[in-house]
């Protein structure tokens, strides 16, 4: 079988449909390429004057110092210790999203952990996330959706989950109990968080 | 057989790649055939004006791309985007205010560059289509300017947009329905800002691109005129090729041009005035820079000779100006040969001139409109300088606004956890089924029966008994009725 090896790349000038002239390289003389040189260096200079805005502009999640992590009110202090079980109280997250603010409202219980000091913990389930209840007669949080089962201070007792209730940071001021919410990951056996 | 690697080894990779490309892309000779254009007579600084404007517009398709990242054509959040964009964005005010200056640069240069090709006589000799098409280039930047204006969708943007649609209603017949189509309706509202966005990002720049690529192509082909000595037909001079010195010309001009709109936008970053309040009664609209001689102009015609003002003497110029070409046939190309048409053009620019200044000495002779102009520019700094306020979105979800019951009742369903299995808003999961339109399934009190006593099947699927006191089971029921 005959084989034909393709002819060597011809600088496409020579046939040249458009310039009816110089077949000379362009940057050829010493003249042009200094020229030559003062436009490329002219080109980086007006490409880098509108590039590093850009580059600012679309990196700015990057560049963005974090917002810092807001609290919410839960309620009065005092209240939580006169109650005898874990309290649910919703709390108001507020969250940036670029522009906009989001307000969402998220159930959290105000208990106490073994030394008696008030803790808040979130109320989605380590397991799958469901929310969990407060089942005030048998004095225990039961999961619905599998069966997790929290003693009062939010120890895992039995079911599927793999850790405690998650604790929440909180803090009191001026009698205040305030929380910053926290989402953690599920299905792990130490506490993670996520957002 | 010679193998063709054997051979060009002495090349550089550099040279070897560029010939493979070459001989595939024709990019060389197309390159050639760009930076070989013969200019007659030479490189003038007098050419530069065309090239600058092609830059520029990339200047302004480059930071435009990139505001957009950040902007959303509403009414509702407009101003809060272009807000963030300005004081909370790294580098988002520079970019903006290079966008905004730019759009003045480029009437500038579009202003010079006409004056040259008049001046030159360069619209001579075969060059109708191209100067037309130019003229063109000039009402669609001049479209760009005016939809841009109104995006940020503050006070003055607000106002000059209104007054400057308002303007159309003045034609004949037409004028209403145009005034109403371009704004979306009878009003200025959310639809305007819609249009003006689509006019502004999409189909005024795609007819750019268009016009520019005609303008381009037929300049190419009539050959650049060259100095005003020169014949326009046959300009009969040594020439020189644009590459390098004219190419040096363009780009200098270019790189000063971006170096001023840069300084420009650090020094003096473009304010944002308050959010556009339309039960404003007092805001005094005033127009870009460039618009004023019109604004001024137009304030001369009231009643009805306003047709002559807004439709027969813009119509007469207009058709002077595009038809140049087809009225003056001569080639004498020296203005101070061709006193008419100079004149004629002098006579329109000093005018033009002269309603700014008057406009301007207007504002500052009357102390109650100056007075609001200071009050007015005084409200834009302080804006600037407030910190940027997020917009307060929704709460998780939406939907239609539910009655107070409900609202408790909603509470109620995230606090019971019915949400862990039932989605928020009742939208359902892969646990339970979706509780929207329960209402039409059933009344109030088979709802709180089934919740007090789930069914065998419920049970079975994991629903347990909801034991509530009435008040807080009534505001549930009132909350799944609620669900649509």
């Amino acid at each position: 079988m005959p084989t034909r090896d393709l002819p060597p790349d011809k600088p496409e000038s020579t046939n040249n449909q458009f310039s009816g002239g110089t077949a000379q390289d362009p940057a050829s003389s010493p003249r042009r390429s200094f020229l030559g040189g003062l436009l490329t260096a002219g080109a980086a200079g007006v490409g880098a004057l509108l590039i590093i805005p850009v580059i600012r502009v679309v990196l700015h999640p990057l560049l963005a110092k974090t917002t810092e992590k807001s609290w919410s009110d839960v309620g009065k202090a005092d209240e939580f210790q006169a109650a005898g079980a874990p309290v649910q109280r919703l709390v108001q997250i507020e969250q940036l999203d670029g522009w906009r603010r989001t307000v969402s409202q998220k159930p959290v219980y105000v208990a106490r952990d073994s030394a008696g000091q008030l803790t808040v913990l979130s109320a989605v389930c380590t397991h799958l996330g469901c929310t969990v209840p407060w089942i005030d007669k048998q004095n225990k949080f039961i999961c619905p959706c599998h069966q997790a089962i929290f003693d009062p201070t939010g120890k895992l007792i039995g079911g599927p989950a793999p850790r405690a209730m998650d604790v929440l940071p909180m803090k009191v001021e001026q009698g205040v109990v305030r929380v910053q919410y926290q989402y953690f990951r599920q299905l792990t056996p130490n506490k993670e968080v996520i957002a | 057989m010679e193998s063709n690697r054997g051979r060009k080894s002495n090349e550089s990779v550099f040279t070897r790649l560029m010939r493979w490309n070459d001989a595939r892309t024709g990019l060389n000779s197309l390159l050639r055939y760009a930076l070989d254009e013969p200019v007659p007579g030479g490189a003038k600084l007098a050419y530069v004006f065309g090239s600058a404007l092609l830059f520029l517009f990339l200047s302004q398709i480059v930071t435009g791309v990139f505001l957009a990242m950040y902007y959303v054509p509403s009414a509702d959040h407009a101003h809060t985007t272009v807000s963030y964009l300005a004081k909370e964005v790294s580098g988002g005010s520079f970019l903006r205010s290079v966008h905004s200056y730019g759009s003045s640069a480029i009437v500038i240069v579009l202003l010079l560059h006409i004056i040259q090709t008049f001046m030159y006589g360069s619209y001579k000799g075969r060059r109708e289509l191209l100067w037309v098409v130019g003229c063109i280039l000039f009402v669609l930047m001049l479209g760009m300017a005016f939809t841009g204006y109104l995006l940020p969708w503050d006070q003055k943007a607000y106002f000059a947009t209104t007054v400057g649609t308002n303007m159309l209603s003045e034609i004949p017949v037409v004028g209403t329905w145009l005034k109403q189509l371009l704004r979306g309706g009878t009003e200025m509202g959310t639809l305007t800002l819609s249009r003006f966005f689509v006019l502004h990002v999409f189909l005024i720049p795609a007819l750019i691109f268009l016009f520019v690529a005609q303008h381009i192509y037929l300049f190419r082909k009539a050959g650049a005129a060259g100095p005003i000595s020169a014949d326009p037909i046959n300009p009969n001079l040594p020439t020189e090729p644009f590459y390098p010195k004219q190419l040096v010309m363009d780009m200098g001009f270019a790189l000063l041009i971006v170096i001023f709109l840069g300084f420009l936008a650090w020094k003096i970053p473009v304010v944002l005035g308050p959010k556009a309040d339309p039960s404003e009664t007092v805001f005094l609209p005033r127009p870009e820079w460039y618009y004023v001689p019109v604004f001024q102009y137009l304030k001369y015609w009231k009643g009805w000779t306003s047709v002559i003002g807004i439709m027969v003497i813009p119509g007469i110029l207009g058709l002077l100006l595009v038809g140049l070409p087809f009225f003056d046939r001569s080639l004498e190309r020296r203005p101070w040969k061709r006193p008419l048409s100079v004149g004629t053009f002098a006579a329109v620019f000093l005018a033009l001139a002269f309603f700014g200044v008057q406009s301007h000495r207007g504002d500052l002779r009357d102390p109650g409109v100056a007075a609001q102009l200071q009050k007015q520019q005084q409200h834009e700094e302080e804006f600037m300088k407030a910190p940027f306020q997020p917009e307060l979105a929704g709460a998780s979800g939406g939907g239609a606004p539910m009655d107070v019951l409900a609202g408790k009742g909603q509470t109620v369903f995230t606090a019971q956890g019915c949400n862990a299995c039932h989605g928020e808003n009742g939208a359902g999961t892969a646990a339970a089924p979706k509780l929207v339109g329960v209402a039409g399934k059933y009344d109030a009190a088979k709802l709180e029966a089934i919740l007090r006593a789930p069914t065998k099947q419920m049970a079975l699927g994991g629903m347990e008994a909801v034991d509530l006191k009435a008040d807080e089971m009534g505001a549930l029921i009132a909350y799944l009725r609620s669900l649509k």
